[in-house]
């Protein structure tokens, strides 16, 4: 390995959190952006072709060292290192509405699924996954969730783009002429939609 | 199946655990129903349908869960309306269930969207990075960096700084703020315009010019004068208050 390399490596396994690029950049600013590149790519080869119990991983937050999903296990077993706690289908469920139509307020939140969301938001709000982002105009002016730059960590994404499109979930491939009401799918398709007060 | 009785709004952190007998309410328990029945979700045969939601409510034990009844209502309801007469090619009839279509399939959308974050999640919960889920310490200050005749070298400096030290000796003077009030009220009798050169002479000292500002601001306080200073340190121009006129 190159030595800019061997300090990138360095830095990212004494770092505790992942380190954006422009980070890893600030490290050495005499290298070039196409050394900074080639450095991290010899690096992630370095891991992937050699065999090593670690990779490295944008996480979406930044690079980081991560050990493989084979490990994970017996490392758990082992108490070395504990996973976070799965998500509840409820809580998914309420997150991706909130991932999709930020920002939204609970009332329309419970009427996608069908029920009170109330203490699921509250456990994402702890969790760290929603934040407050606004309020609505109307009655009561409710308060408006959106998700948090935690979330995207969470979920390894590196911004929301990477979520699937709408337009490219399989339900929305079904022609609306199957339908007796033509308008009635077409307003299946949930855009992301202005925020609107029940 | 294990039956559970309590609803999802829970006050207990309940949040993260409660699952009503693996339903996630009613959409999902009807949209279980539709794909078990092999229907098609754009021509929902609602009577069959409504009779199978109504039969699984009661078998889950779920007929105190609201959300639950509310649906099976709609169901009825829509069962209803479809039995309702309607002339052949009659314009402007609704379909009963296009709301309901609608909300399935939106809720079938997010289900697939769960399916894609419960992947996300799970390959990232998979991988341990350093210090996972642990709050960065700050890194711990760096040990000194000392040679013992630095350390004596710089006690020494101490000790010789310390041997002489520097006395003051401080002298109370009082303040006559009630005077100075007397001097400014005797001013201000005799014009209605001041300046601060009126009420404290050029080579006053300083506890007369202290007293003299501490009286002008108590007056002022009391809203007998008015105080105007234009920018900083330009001269304080002072102006008598008349009985309601204070603002």
């Amino acid at each position: 390995m190159n030595s800019l390399a061997k300090l990138l490596e360095a830095a990212l396994f004494a770092s505790p959190r992942p380190i954006p690029t422009d980070e890893l950049a600030a490290l050495d600013p005499e290298a070039s952006p196409a050394a900074l590149q080639s450095a991290i790519d010899e690096l992630r080869e370095h891991y992937d072709v050699d065999g090593h119990g670690v990779s490295l991983v944008d996480v979406g937050a930044g690079w980081q060292i991560l050990t493989r999903p084979e490990y994970t296990e017996t490392i758990e077993r082992a108490q070395l290192a504990a996973r976070p706690q799965r998500l509840s289908a409820a809580a998914l469920e309420t997150l991706a509405i909130i991932a999709y139509r930020q920002p939204i307020g609970r009332a329309e939140v419970a009427e996608i699924r069908g029920v009170d969301v109330g203490a699921v938001i509250k456990g994402l709000h702890e969790r760290g996954l929603i934040d407050v982002v606004g309020r609505a105009e109307g009655l009561g002016r409710p308060l408006l969730y959106g998700t948090t730059p935690s979330f995207l960590e969470q979920f390894g994404l590196r911004h929301l783009e990477e979520l699937p499109r709408v337009d490219e979930l399989a339900i929305a491939l079904r022609k609306p002429g199957q339908l007796d009401e033509p308008e009635a799918a077409s307003e299946a398709v949930p855009e992301v939609a202005e925020p609107v007060v029940a | 199946m294990v039956p559970v009785t309590a609803v999802e709004s829970h006050p207990t952190d309940a949040a993260f655990v409660v699952d009503i007998a693996g339903f996630n309410g009613p959409l999902d328990l009807l949209l279980s129903l539709i794909r078990d029945e092999q229907v098609d979700v754009y021509d929902i045969p609602v009577a069959r349908i409504c009779e199978q939601f109504l039969q699984r409510m009661h078998a889950l034990k779920l007929n105190e869960a609201a959300e639950y009844l509310e649906m099976a209502a709609r169901l009825i309801r829509i069962k209803a309306q479809m039995l309702l007469p309607r002339k052949e090619g009659e314009e402007g009839w609704e379909d009963p269930r296009a709301e309901l279509v609608r909300r399935l399939l939106e809720y079938q959308q997010m289900r697939e969207v769960v399916d894609v974050l419960e992947k996300l999640g799970e390959d990232r919960r998979n991988r341990f990075g350093r210090s996972f889920l642990q709050q960065a310490a700050a890194p711990p200050p760096a040990p000194l960096a000392l040679s013992l005749s630095d350390l004596l070298v710089a006690v020494d400096r101490v000790l010789r700084a310390a041997r002489k030290p520097t006395i003051h000796e401080v002298i109370p003077r009082a303040l006559d703020v009630d005077g100075a009030m007397t001097t400014v009220r005797a001013v201000l009798e005799l014009r209605a315009h001041a300046r601060w050169r009126d009420v404290v002479r050029a080579d006053a000292e300083p506890w007369e010019v202290l007293s003299g500002l501490l009286a002008l601001l108590e007056l002022a306080k009391r809203t007998e004068l008015h105080l105007t200073q234009l920018r900083p340190f330009a001269d304080v121009e002072i102006r008598r208050e008349f009985a309601g006129e204070a603002a």
